[in-house]
């Protein structure tokens, strides 16, 4: 597994120049690749980058798109725009914790999961919305929450 | 406009609402259709039309027939209409949201004569849901980069940065500076090489017009930045988009490329020496980013933090070099300033803000969408004449404009002209275009809460009273809406505010306590029944409501019973009012949302 990542990430990198402002690109692929930033592999992208392992630690968590844990297959984004608040979003929110059993920014056991939300996606007219991985939901209600998340094994 | 050739043509809007709202299944639908029946028609995939209320929304061009424009449409509608116009010549006033052309069709009104388009002056938006954004020919057909071809074929520098001056053009990302004036001070700048910069992070809640002008029409922004870029004299330039906006990184990569081959970017642009290189670069999830000292630092791989002001970018910007940082829209604009000229541009708005403004209109509004209006016209006119006003019958409560920078205006405000200057007398900002419409449902204390609640979470940390702050305020405020709240908090949140704005580097923090002032100021009875008699009007803040059913109002219609998501409401028979059981009862308010009769009661 860590080899995988490794030969991966290089990979990666053998696209970059070796500069520091391509460091949040490369944080941005990496993700991609894994769904999240492995320690080994930000050790590696400061030793391309000739930069220590901390300033690249401090760009993972600055920025609130990069994740140092493996999220869910799924990723459920609950905007939390002004229009969405004011249609309801806490409500949808709410509803997505109880029928998960996770809080916000926490992935389901069964790493299926993960509950984020999100400031703003801009899709305000159909407030208030949901992403899951990268698709819209509009028009949420705590109904249509129960019918999207149906599948075969039932919740507990 | 209506084309005059034998074909029949049919677009659809297929930006990210569009999809959102099912527009891949319409056009699927379409496409099926027409297979089945033999039909032969031109499909074009065109961006944002900014009436998101209806989509998704399709035209239809017949030849010899008007343009007829179709919203709110199914994959079931559609395929009907496909049988029933093009096959049967029925067009289906049912369906339609009006026409364009000379000629009128019967039962359908003429589509700009709608109270929501009439209004509207689109400039910025000029080809929004007209032009398919990923064919560089659509925009070319539309005059596109005639602009930058007058530029390059013999204005000087200098000249092009008195158009600009000129037109009167502000700096559409909010705070209003002259672009003009910005961009002389770039020129004039000794230090090289230069840099141009398009700042595409539309963070605000509430705002997505960047996101729509960037995914209807890409090649706006880029002539815009290549005209910027030539003006200041940069050789290679950024567009810093939002990393949530995954459809408008991919249109504008796309769009690069083709202006790339068709050679307005790049090396020696149309044989005049000039080069220009653009790159996207995508952000990763900071609003603070919007901030310009910010974005730079993110794009040179930092911490998106912002840094003190002077020196500022023209000066010493992107790796201390001197830097030129415009909003989307006001690089979308450039290219029909130039085009049409200074006068022309400065004929439109109001005496003293010139050009028009984009809002995203949102919220408790009937047509929520996207409008460009010209300067100086009344927040009254967006909102009740192209808004529609508030949906349901509810009462108008408040606008918030400029997003968690900006603040809450009430109802005597309404009739304000729009534009920098009033807004911010007002204790709101005009921001980049965010306008959220708030209804009698809405608690603006509740709101107030949640923008600290935003501000806090995005301030990056680097000044104290931002960081800590805005903490104590919303803690302050979470305890008014927990029905906690001490009379002395009101003078302790002032006093907080003002630490906050003086003591903070940049916008965010600057700006940060205004929801908390402008709602303060418009509706401080509300903060007062919170605190002293632990009420929420509005019904939104739970800890302090109990919901009870007016019987004589109650016909026992059941839509609370459906909206109910705990199963608190039971029917007690036909035309019988409804029981809440109290002890079920979550507090959410979906019966009071979905009861049209207002038979809801909150305390």
């Amino acid at each position: 597994m860590e080899v995988d990542f490794k030969e991966k990430t290089a990979g990666i990198l053998s696209q970059f120049k070796r500069d520091r402002s391509s460091l949040i690109p490369i944080l941005q692929q990496v993700q991609q690749e894994f769904g999240y930033l492995p320690e080994e592999a930000m050790q590696q992208i400061a030793d391309f980058l000739r930069i220590s392992g901390s300033t690249v630690y401090s760009i993972s968590t600055f920025y609130t798109q990069f994740k140092l844990a493996p999220s869910g297959k799924k990723v459920i984004r609950v905007c939390r725009g002004t229009a969405c608040h004011v249609r309801g979003a806490a409500e949808i929110l709410r509803k997505l914790e109880e029928q998960l059993s996770i809080k916000a920014d926490e992935t389901t056991a069964d790493l299926e999961y993960t509950l984020e939300t999100v400031a703003c996606i801009g899709a305000c007219a159909l407030a208030p919305v949901i992403t899951i991985n990268d698709e819209v939901y509009a028009k949420m209600t705590p109904d249509k929450i129960e019918r999207i998340l149906k599948k075969p094994d039932s919740h507990s | 406009m209506p084309k005059s050739s034998e074909k029949i043509h049919i677009s659809i809007g297929m930006a990210s609402c569009s999809k959102a709202a099912g527009a891949d299944a319409v056009l699927e639908a379409i496409n099926a259709e027409l297979k089945k029946n033999g039909i032969d028609a031109v499909i074009k995939e065109v961006g944002c039309i900014g009436l998101c209320h209806a989509e998704p929304i399709i035209d239809i061009v017949k030849p010899g027939c008007p343009q007829i424009y179709y919203g709110n449409l199914t994959p079931e509608t559609a395929a009907e209409l496909v049988k029933d116009y093009l096959l049967n010549d029925n067009p289906r006033p049912d369906l339609a949201l009006g026409s364009v052309g000379s000629e009128t069709v019967e039962g359908i009104s003429p589509f700009y004569e709608l109270p929501v388009l009439k209004s509207q002056v689109r400039i910025i938006l000029r080809n929004c849901g007209h032009i398919n954004p990923e064919r560089i020919e659509d925009y070319i057909a539309a005059d596109g980069y005639q602009a930058l071809k007058k530029v390059l074929s013999g204005m000087t520098q200098q000249q092009v940065i008195d158009e600009i001056k000129d037109s009167g053009l502000r700096g559409r990302g909010g705070a209003g500076f002259s672009t003009g004036m910005k961009w002389q001070f770039c020129l004039d700048a000794i230090s090289e090489p230069k840099y141009l910069v398009c700042n595409a992070d539309e963070g605000d809640p509430g705002a997505f017009m960047d996101r729509s002008i960037m995914e209807g029409d890409p090649h706006s922004v880029i002539e815009g930045m290549t005209i910027a870029a030539y003006a200041i004299g940069a050789g290679e330039g950024y567009i810093y988009i939002r990393a949530e906006y995954p459809l408008a990184v991919k249109r504008v990569l796309l769009a690069i490329k083709e202006a790339e081959e068709k050679g307005f970017l790049g090396e020696d642009i149309a044989a005049s020496g000039f080069s220009f290189k653009l790159h996207v670069k995508e952000g990763a999830g900071a609003f603070v980013c919007g901030e310009e000292t910010a974005l730079m630092a993110s794009i040179e791989g930092k911490r998106g933090m912002p840094r003190p002001r002077p020196p500022f970018p023209a000066q010493s910007g992107l790796w201390g070099k001197p830097t030129n940082i415009n909003n989307v829209k006001s690089m979308a604009s450039v290219p029909a300033i130039i085009s049409k000229g200074a006068e022309w541009y400065a004929g439109i708005g109001s005496d003293k803000v010139k050009g028009t403004a984009v809002f995203a209109l949102a919220g408790k509004i009937k047509n929520s969408g996207l409008v460009e209006v010209p300067m100086g016209i009344s927040l009254r006119d967006i909102i009740f004449n192209i808004g529609g006003g508030v949906p349901n019958g509810k009462q108008f409560k408040a606008v918030q404009t400029g997003g968690p920078s900006g603040g809450c205006l009430p109802e005597s405000l309404l009739d304000l002209p729009v534009d920098y200057d009033s807004l911010t007398k007002a204790g709101s900002i005009m921001g980049s275009g965010g306008m959220v419409v708030m209804d009698e449902g809405t608690c603006m204390v509740d709101i107030a809460r949640y923008f600290l609640a935003f501000t806090q979470s995005e301030s990056c940390g680097k000044c104290t009273p931002c960081r800590l702050g805005t903490k104590q305020m919303l803690g302050i405020l979470e305890n008014i809406c927990g029905g906690k709240g001490k009379m002395e908090d009101i003078d302790l949140l002032l006093e907080l505010s003002q630490s906050i704005k003086k003591g903070s580097l940049c916008g965010l923090g600057q700006t940060a306590p205004n929801p908390v002032l402008t709602t303060l100021r418009y509706f401080p009875e509300e903060y007062k029944e919170h605190i002293k008699q632990h009420r929420c009007r509005a019904g939104v803040c739970k800890e302090l409501l109990t919901y009870s059913v007016i019987s004589e109002k109650c016909p026992g219609c059941g839509l609370c019973v459906k909206a109910c998501p705990v199963n608190a409401i039971t029917l007690t028979g036909k035309k019988k009012p409804v029981i809440i059981d109290e002890t079920k009862c979550t507090r959410c308010g979906a019966c009071y949302n979905a009861c049209r009769l207002g038979a809801i009661e909150v305390k």
